[in-house]
């Protein structure tokens, strides 16, 4: 169906962003405009959801210019899956963020970039334009930035240099590889160069740029060996802001990755081994990295590089139901990882500190938040009715089935380390006696009043529940992504969509 | 032309990525500039380097041969140069503000928090 409806979510949030700077330094205003203008982009993201997986393919010519000479934007079942993904994480840590946020953050233009990095986001999703996924990536980055480095502590400019430096590096690297891309096929339009490149006879030119791209997209994303930047800035900042980046910006990269090596570049006997042999090594680093850290979010962080091994290692290799396998962990790693890492900017609110060693006897003293929590981490790790566990048995059926028995043993390794500091952080932060006695000083998360508290824990609440819901009603879930990962697999359809405007159910 | 295009743009990216390679952030900033300068001139040479073209076809043109200079890499290159101009403005506020913070140039100087777990 052609609509200009694509866009509406994307203007949603421009327009917020344009009103919050009319409102500059007014606290209160603010936070009401950001909670209404997400809101709407959520209830406008659930439509574009719901229309895509009724209708099939959504398009819109830019100027009306058609394809492959104008701008596309294109949402297909994955792009509005990870638009809804996009739309539920940003409601969640917006009304976070009006709790959780110093007023001096929120005054100088927190909500205000916060809203341009969602648009980005939603952008980068919904476009059908290997250029313009460029332009939307650099609208994230540099939102990126401004966030990652808003409030000028010396840990976050410490950590802000290295995530600036890599990622102009990575953005450069795009570029490049469009510009290669380019020169051999004449066009930019995704749909466009899935049949051009399939015509090209000089393949070791493709495979080149092919492997750029995944430079490229590998440094947003996080896989080894381009991940140090990560475990080195994402502890920095607030942990409202690291729940936006944990859940959703490598989340981007690994998007890149589906879609330009589902439709433009199918992954040969060259590059599906670089996938596999990487998704390994991301897969033990991260979990070496992750066993004797102390401080909760670092991690986090190196959890969340051990787990874009997961998702590159199912892409890499390369069935359906891998494919499935990937879509699924995707929805559920962007819910849960955004959870957790709200989840410890509360238990900093309590204890003052994210070191495990210093902190306990939170089960005793928020017996009710502990459960909530309990759901979060416990999904994470995959315990078998919670939302982590289906995908994994696709993830080790499928790598056992294809005989990559090295992927499946880094797989099960992984998961393993998972369950080892997830359990090990839950008997330290939530079993453990505290070790010093506790004050009132120290908790000022008692002090707050409701409104407040409500605000902190209803978005941490709401994704459990999604979580949850992803678990015990994994068949509706599994449903969609198995759509989406037939969709990704037989491009065709998507292809017809775009140039010829034929939509077949 | 295309000879000397092609290793302007190899010294850009290898003189930009030597540049990043060292400890000092100034260094840093201008390998960048540089390797987003040579990424332009790349997309510029991709695009078919063309003379006395002109980027809309008459009407009397019936095929396209030759005929006109590709008017795509330019409008690639101008979004690219603005964007890389709005990073290039952040980047050295953000690198003044590091030096006012640490009192170094030095990048190895950045790693004090890394050490702890």
């Amino acid at each position: 169906m052609i609509t200009n409806f694509i866009l509406a979510p994307i203007l949603v949030h421009m327009i917020t962003a344009i009103l919050l700077l009319f409102f500059w330094q007014k606290v209160q205003a603010q936070k009401v405009i950001s909670i209404i203008g997400n809101s709407i982009a959520f209830l406008l993201c659930i439509r574009l959801f719901i229309t895509t997986q009724h209708e099939g393919y959504l398009i819109l010519q830019a100027g009306n210019w058609q394809a492959p000479f104008g701008i596309t934007f294109v949402s297909d079942s994955l792009s509005s899956i990870m638009v809804l993904l996009t739309a539920i994480i940003s409601l969640a840590v917006g009304i976070y963020s009006t709790a959780a946020l110093h007023v001096n953050r929120i005054k100088y233009g927190y909500f205000f970039i916060f809203h341009f990095l969602i648009m980005g986001l939603l952008g980068a999703f919904l476009t059908g334009d290997i250029f313009n996924l460029y332009v939307w990536f650099e609208v994230v980055i540099i939102s990126s930035f401004v966030l990652l480095t808003l409030g000028g502590k010396k840990m976050q400019m410490e950590g802000g240099v290295k995530y600036v430096t890599l990622n102009m590096l990575a953005s450069t690297i795009f570029l490049t590889a469009v510009a290669i891309l380019y020169g051999i096929t004449g066009t930019l339009n995704m749909a466009d160069l899935s049949l051009k490149i399939a015509a090209i006879e000089h393949r070791g030119l493709v495979s080149v740029t092919a492997l750029l791209f995944f430079i490229g997209f590998g440094i947003k994303s996080a896989v080894f060996p381009l991940y140090f930047w990560l475990p080195s800035s994402y502890h920095t900042p607030p942990s409202a802001i690291a729940a936006i980046f944990g859940g959703l910006l490598t989340k981007m990269g690994i998007y890149a990755i589906i879609r330009v090596f589902t439709l433009i570049f199918k992954p040969d006997e060259f590059i599906q081994p670089v996938f596999i042999i990487i998704a390994i090594l991301t897969m033990i680093t991260g979990a070496l990295g992750v066993i004797n850290k102390r401080s909760i979010r670092r991690l986090i962080s190196y959890l969340i590089v051990c787990h874009i091994g997961y998702l590159i290692g199912g892409i890499g290799i390369y069935t359906e139901l891998a494919m499935v396998g990937v879509l699924f962990y995707l929805v559920h790693d962007v819910i849960v990882k955004s959870n957790i890492l709200m989840i410890t900017g509360i238990i900093q609110k309590i204890r003052e500190t994210i070191d495990m060693t210093r902190l306990g006897g939170l089960g005793k003293d928020y017996p009710k938040l502990s459960f909530v929590i309990a759901v979060a981490l416990f999904s994470l790790v995959g315990i078998p009715p919670l939302s982590g566990f289906w995908p994994k048995i696709q993830f080790f059926g499928e790598s056992l089935k294809a005989g990559h028995y090295f992927l499946l043993a880094a797989f099960i390794l992984a998961s393993f380390v998972t369950l080892y500091v997830i359990a090990k952080m839950w008997t330290e932060v939530f079993w453990k006696e505290s070790p010093k006695p506790l004050t009132e000083e120290i908790d000022h998360f008692a002090n707050l009043d409701f409104g407040k508290k409500f605000a902190l824990v209803a978005p941490v609440t709401a994704l459990s529940f999604v979580s949850l819901y992803i678990g015990f009603n994994a068949e509706s879930v599994y449903e969609i992504v198995q759509k989406t990962a037939h969709e990704l697999m037989n491009p065709s359809a998507y292809i017809d969509a775009v140039l010829n405007h034929k939509f077949a159910k | 032309m295309e000879l000397l295009v092609v290793l302007l743009i190899g010294i850009l990216y290898s003189a930009g990525i030597f540049l990043m390679l060292r400890r000092s952030m100034v260094k840093l900033l201008l390998g960048l500039l540089l390797l987003g300068n040579g990424a332009n001139l790349l997309i510029f040479l991709m695009g078919g380097l063309t003379k006395g073209k002109p980027p809309i076809l008459g009407e009397e043109e019936t095929s396209f041969a030759d005929a006109y200079a590709d008017p795509v890499p330019q409008a690639l290159i101008l979004t690219a140069i603005v964007i890389s101009f709005a990073l290039t403005a952040f980047a050295i506020i953000l690198l003044k503000k590091v030096y006012a913070t640490t009192g170094s140039d030095d990048l190895d100087s950045l790693n004090i928090q890394d050490l702890d777990i």
